[in-house]
């Protein structure tokens, strides 16, 4: 079958690429795009390793055809810092030891940022609520749970 | 060795790797590519036992875009007369599991495998391979695998003279069990089963294997060792180990199941027949119906005490499911159950059961959670019995330096009693719980392991330092390491770069497992880094002309002592390292060891529980683990390890488990039914961390990855009971079983 010819835009840059009707936005991300920094753990919905969002909305790239990022504006893991400066999600999980071996960090880091930007004093029970659909076998979640609020915390106070 | 005189060692400084890992740089295995590179997929068996009459590859091989059919035929192949072990594995059983030889042993095992232009191809060409099977019956569960006409999955096995399921046994015996428990006031039995778990590391399985036309082969893999995907595929290809470079890409979790291989072997000949670069990738149904788990079991735990709480007598015989090959963990179930006590006389069995399911892998402290969830809740029954707190009957028999273990070992200085002591003075086992809420507490422990292992220490010409290990990092080893390095040196943490060498560019290190990566990597990165500090006071010497012996190392530079105190100033590692070529060349040391003297690991734990008596949930309000951490060289990663592991146990206790079909299927081969715990179903989770200095390490390192595993299935199952009165005694204590427990409504008093 013939290859379509998507444009969209990722990370804020206009991108074109081709793909197959039946390929997932996760296939075009990791294959094609070489945004390999979208993890499929399960292929299927389950995992949320492979988190990006689609016009502000959090969803998974395996669930997504690619087809449907034409004329949509698509952010990734890869968009998460700005340049050198890593977003104030991304530096907390590495000073409060929220990864362990890493595969699941992008696909929380891309649900955490979808949660503050919609809810920037959430409560536990909200940022746990908010990351069930992000699956974590290596830290328990605590850690997890405990960036998210402290970088929350940090964010109001710095945007006062 | 004290927090006040350490700069950096109990520090949690950021992790060499993290920075890669939080903006998505850090490459996995199923990230890699190479140029020309071709998709690999596996054709599985559709039954879960029968006999492969034959192969025929022909259209698949004829299909347009497939580059290379693989078989067992082309796979190394190991008589089953003879074993031949790696480690403790088999290459007589790990032939015949990468690829179905004789016989189809479970619903997944893999028959033939295909490489081709796309995954897309590779798929299609293998529902062109037509097998031949002659389906057999099938025996999935230890009760229909041990009945007397229970199909035998393999001739060769014996037992007791005859064929059986019954792959190995193991005993260990103490005293004598008849007297101990003849003298006992009271003496409790109880049967226990659980179900298989899996690892459910998120990265599934995945490599990139490229054959060059001279046999120079280059494989970048998901695995907790190197060195191991190295020896395998050797093993089972044929080639050499010298032509063999296996490159450790970062691992998306493991927790065991990453110690053997799967794809490794079967994509080196797919890429050795087709001259090209090979892919494989599973997908999570795959890892969940042919990879892992830990072994199903059925369990029975005997024990005896004195109405004083002293324990006097103790059995278990435990049953583990090994899977489609011999070797469960029947050693870690019946070695680790009793080991934290101190009883006079303990006779403990295992079975090693194989069944038409997926051969098990080791999982964080194999088959110990397995042994500890019977001994542990026959514990708190022994308490309740006499009228005892749980605690203070753990407390009271405690193992401590000098007990004799049934399993061997007479312990040195252990810190299992602080860790029982520590619980009871927490106010978490004093906070007061509310209607159907319960709480439960458990011990374990764990052997942990020394091993192989190299490091690599060298002084850059700019003054700084690199650390090559050889053990994949899975939880933040890479910045223990640098601690350690940077406190020996005396330099700050961020001058020091850790990377994980491949197996052409690091010396032999075994496996990322037994909880030994931090023990055994600490003493090598030390040994190397005191050489290379004899060799810095060495230069400096040179440069002064003075005697080495009159050097002293401090604060990261050289200084004279003795008679030529003052006499020069100090030489830092920078301007030491600037003057290398003209004292004697480049500055590093390598270290390899042997290690020993890694010591087990022990860990109490409490649980609170509150169930919903309408819907059965059982749901753990607060957990508190305290574990006997050795020395703490990275605190939040130790923690991070205690944590994991209780939620690891509590998706064991509550959820987890394989559920098969009629036609020996797992029936929920994916994350959505094989229910691992998410962020909304935990509470917080606390981790006290006692530290008692392993006395045979130079940090005090003790082994703490895999003990924070073992107490969690019996602390929640006594939970549980706490909140109902009701006892279950198998696992998953899932919502349909404990609604169903509640509907018998029988009284666990009345027993």
């Amino acid at each position: 079958m013939a290859k379509m010819h998507i444009t969209t835009t990722i990370n804020g840059e206009p991108t074109e690429f081709l793909c197959s009707p039946s390929d997932t936005m996760l296939d075009a991300l990791r294959g094609p795009l070489g945004l390999t920094g979208s993890k499929e753990g399960c292929g299927s919905g389950d995992c949320g390793a492979c988190s990006i969002t689609l016009d502000g909305q959090l969803i998974c790239s395996c669930l997504m055809l690619a087809a449907e990022a034409d004329g949509a504006e698509i952010e990734t893991i890869e968009g998460m810092a700005e340049g050198d400066a890593l977003h104030p999600l991304q530096q907390k999980f590495l000073e409060s030891a929220a990864l362990q071996c890493g595969i699941c960090t992008p696909g929380f880091l891309m649900a955490a940022k979808a949660l503050l930007e919609k809810n920037p004093n959430p409560s536990e029970t909200e940022v746990r609520y908010a990351l069930a659909g992000n699956l974590c076998r290596c830290t328990g979640y605590d850690k997890i749970v405990h960036a998210v609020l402290d970088t929350a915390a940090d964010m109001r106070e710095a945007a006062q | 060795m004290t927090d006040t005189t350490n700069k950096w060692i109990g520090t949690n400084t950021i992790r060499p790797d993290g920075a890669d890992k939080v903006t998505g740089r850090a490459a996995y295995a199923a990230d890699t590519t190479m140029p020309g590179m071709i998709w690999g997929k596996v054709l599985r068996s559709p039954h879960p036992h029968a006999i492969i009459r034959s192969i025929d590859t022909s259209k698949a091989e004829a299909y347009p875009g497939v580059k290379a059919v693989v078989t067992a035929a082309d796979i190394i192949d190991f008589p089953t007369d003879t074993s031949v072990m790696l480690g403790i594995q088999d290459m007589r059983w790990m032939c015949r599991n990468v690829m179905a030889r004789e016989k189809a042993l479970f619903h997944g095992h893999p028959v033939a495998a295909v490489a081709a232009m796309s995954e897309a191809i590779a798929a299609e060409a293998c529902k062109l391979i037509e097998v031949d099977y002659e389906v057999l019956p099938w025996a999935i569960e230890i009760e229909d695998a041990l009945k007397p006409d229970a199909p035998i999955l393999h001739d060769f096995v014996q037992f007791e003279g005859k064929p059986s399921n019954i792959a190995g046994t193991l005993e260990h015996k103490l005293g004598n069990v008849e007297a101990g428990f003849a003298e006992a006031d009271v003496v409790i039995e109880k049967d226990f089963d659980t179900r298989p778990v899996h690892q459910g590391y998120i990265e599934p399985h995945a490599c990139l294997v490229s054959v060059a036309s001279d046999g120079k082969t280059t494989i970048w893999s998901s695995s907790q060792g190197q060195f191991m995907v190295r020896a395998m595929t050797s093993y089972l290809t044929g080639l050499p180990q010298s032509s063999i470079r296996a490159i450790p890409a970062e691992i998306g979790g493991g927790f065991g199941g990453k110690t053997i291989v799967y794809l490794e072997p079967v994509a080196t000949l797919l890429s050795k027949k087709s001259g090209l670069p090979v892919k494989m990738v599973m997908t999570r149904e795959e890892v969940m119906r042919a990879t892992g788990p830990t072994s199903g079991s059925t369990s029975t735990v005997k024990i005896g005490a004195m109405k004083d709480g002293r324990i006097v007598a103790a059995q278990g015989v435990f049953y583990l499911q090994a899977g489609a090959f011999p070797g469960s963990p029947i050693r870690g179930a019946a070695g680790c159950a009793f080991a934290p006590y101190n009883i006079p006389n303990v006779l403990s069995r295992g079975y090693d059961v194989v069944c038409n399911r997926s051969k098990v892998a080791a999982y964080r402290a194999p088959g110990a959670p397995i042994g500890a969830y019977g001994v542990e809740c026959v514990l708190d029954e022994i308490a309740e019995a006499i009228g005892m707190d749980p605690l203070d009957l753990r407390i009271k028999n405690a193992a401590r330096e000098g007990t004799k273990a049934a399993h061997g070992p007479t312990y040195p200085r252990i810190g299992l009693l602080e860790t029982m002591e520590a619980a009871r003075a927490h106010d978490h086992y004093k906070a007061p719980l509310g209607k159907l809420q319960g709480r439960g507490v458990a011990s374990g422990y764990w052997f942990n392991a020394g091993g192989e292992s190299s490091a690599q220490v060298n002084i850059t010409e700019d003054g700084n330092v690199v650390v090559m290990t050889g053990h994949p990092d899975i939880g933040g080893s890479r910045a223990a390491i640098a601690n350690i390095a940077a406190e020996l040196l005396g330099i700050d943490y961020r001058r020091v770069s850790v990377l994980i060498g491949d197996t052409a560019t690091v010396g032999y290190s075994n496996l990322t497992g037994g909880s030994r990566v931090l023990f055994a990597s600490a003493m090598v990165v030390t040994q190397s880094a005191e050489q290379v500090i004899g060799q810095l006071k060495a230069r400096a010497a040179m440069i002064w002309g003075i005697d080495p012996e009159s050097v002293v190392w401090e604060n990261g530079e050289a200084r004279p002592s003795g008679e030529h105190s003052g006499n020069f100033p100090t030489l830092n590692l920078e301007e030491i390292a600037a003057k290398a070529s003209e004292t004697g060349g480049p500055i590093g040391a390598g270290v390899q060891l042997n290690t020993t003297g890694a010591e087990g690991g022990f860990s109490t734990h409490i649980c609170d529980v509150e169930v919903d008596v309408d819907l059965g949930i059982a749901r753990v309000l607060r957990y508190t683990s305290f574990q006997d951490v050795g020395r703490a060289i990275h605190p939040a990663y130790v923690e991070g390890q205690i944590q994991g592991g209780a939620v690891q146990g509590i998706g064991w206790a509550l959820n987890e488990e394989y559920i098969y079909n009629a036609k020996g299927e797992v029936d929920n081969p994916g994350f959505l039914d094989y229910r691992m715990p998410v962020c909304s179903d935990m509470p917080m989770l606390d981790a006290v961390m006692i530290e008692i200095p392993n006395p045979k390490h130079p940090q005090g390192v003790r082994g703490v990855g895999e003990v924070p595993l073992v107490p969690v299935l019996s602390a929640v199952a006594n939970a549980i009971y706490d909140a109902l009165g009701k006892r279950y005694y198998s696992l998953p204590m899932s919502p349909p079983k404990i609604l169903e427990g509640l509907d018998e409504g029988v009284p666990q008093a009345a027993e």
